[in-house]
């Protein structure tokens, strides 16, 4: 019994800290559990295939990030509360025994994960291919498409 | 309690971890040889269910004991 293989396609399109966890974090399993899996990133996903992701996260706009004490959001507004909480943040994740990003990346590259940098947001951004990581290659959303229309779950972040 | 060929101890780390790596030793190992993981987070109970049934390598037993979770899988 030969079964079609499963494929996995997920569309990033968020460049934050907590953002960046669940397309990463699914593709390992699902490679892990023997998905065909490609990520085609696009927008401020674009930041996750770069060599140095330099990613932030803040609870403003995010009334359900729950934080150790309740700030007023003009507080949270304030000069380098942004780096706190993306400071904060990487604690708890360290400490809950979560992987880096830059790990998790590796690990999905390294299951077979493919990584597709969209060519519409490098030429919007400015953004040079030398920029991104090695493994990564670029695409239009058209060619994604062709992998994503043949897969058995499609996911968008 | 069963013979295993290899061993992968996967205490302190948290899904999805445990089944990755096992999928990394499962790699390096000949069809039919067994494997033993030993793992504490309980969401894995659930993850090698799923692992054995989506790869088809086998779960030959899942047990546990004081916080300490056992699995035995073949390389089919």
């Amino acid at each position: 019994m030969a079964a079609r293989k499963k494929k996995l396609s997920i569309i990033a399109t968020r460049g934050t800290l907590d953002w960046a966890y669940p397309p990463l974090v699914i593709a390992s399993t699902a490679a892990a559990l023997g998905y065909d899996t490609e990520i085609f990133l696009t927008s401020y996903g674009i930041e996750l295939v770069k060599q140095t992701p330099r990613l932030k996260t803040t609870a403003i706009g995010n009334p359900g990030m729950p934080m150790p004490i309740q700030l007023p959001v003009l507080l949270q507004a304030m000069p380098g509360m942004q780096n706190i909480m993306t400071m904060l943040m990487h604690q708890k994740l360290k400490s809950k025994g979560v992987m880096s990003i830059e790990q998790l990346r590796a690990l999905c590259l390294e299951s077979g994960v493919k990584m597709i940098a969209c060519e519409m947001t490098l030429n919007l951004f400015d953004i040079d291919q030398s920029d991104l990581l090695d493994e990564a290659t670029t695409g239009s959303i058209a060619t994604y498409l062709e992998f994503a229309g043949k897969s058995h779950i499609s996911l968008t972040f | 309690m069963t013979e295993y060929d290899h061993e992968l101890d996967a205490s302190g780390l948290n899904c999805p971890l445990p089944i990755l790596r096992a999928r990394k030793s499962l790699g390096k190992m000949k069809p039919d040889e067994t494997l033993h993981i030993i793992a504490t987070d309980p969401g894995s109970v659930k993850d090698f269910e799923a692992f054995a049934k989506q790869t088809n390598n086998l779960l030959l037993s899942s047990t546990e004991s004081g916080g300490r979770f056992n699995f035995v899988m073949k390389k089919t």
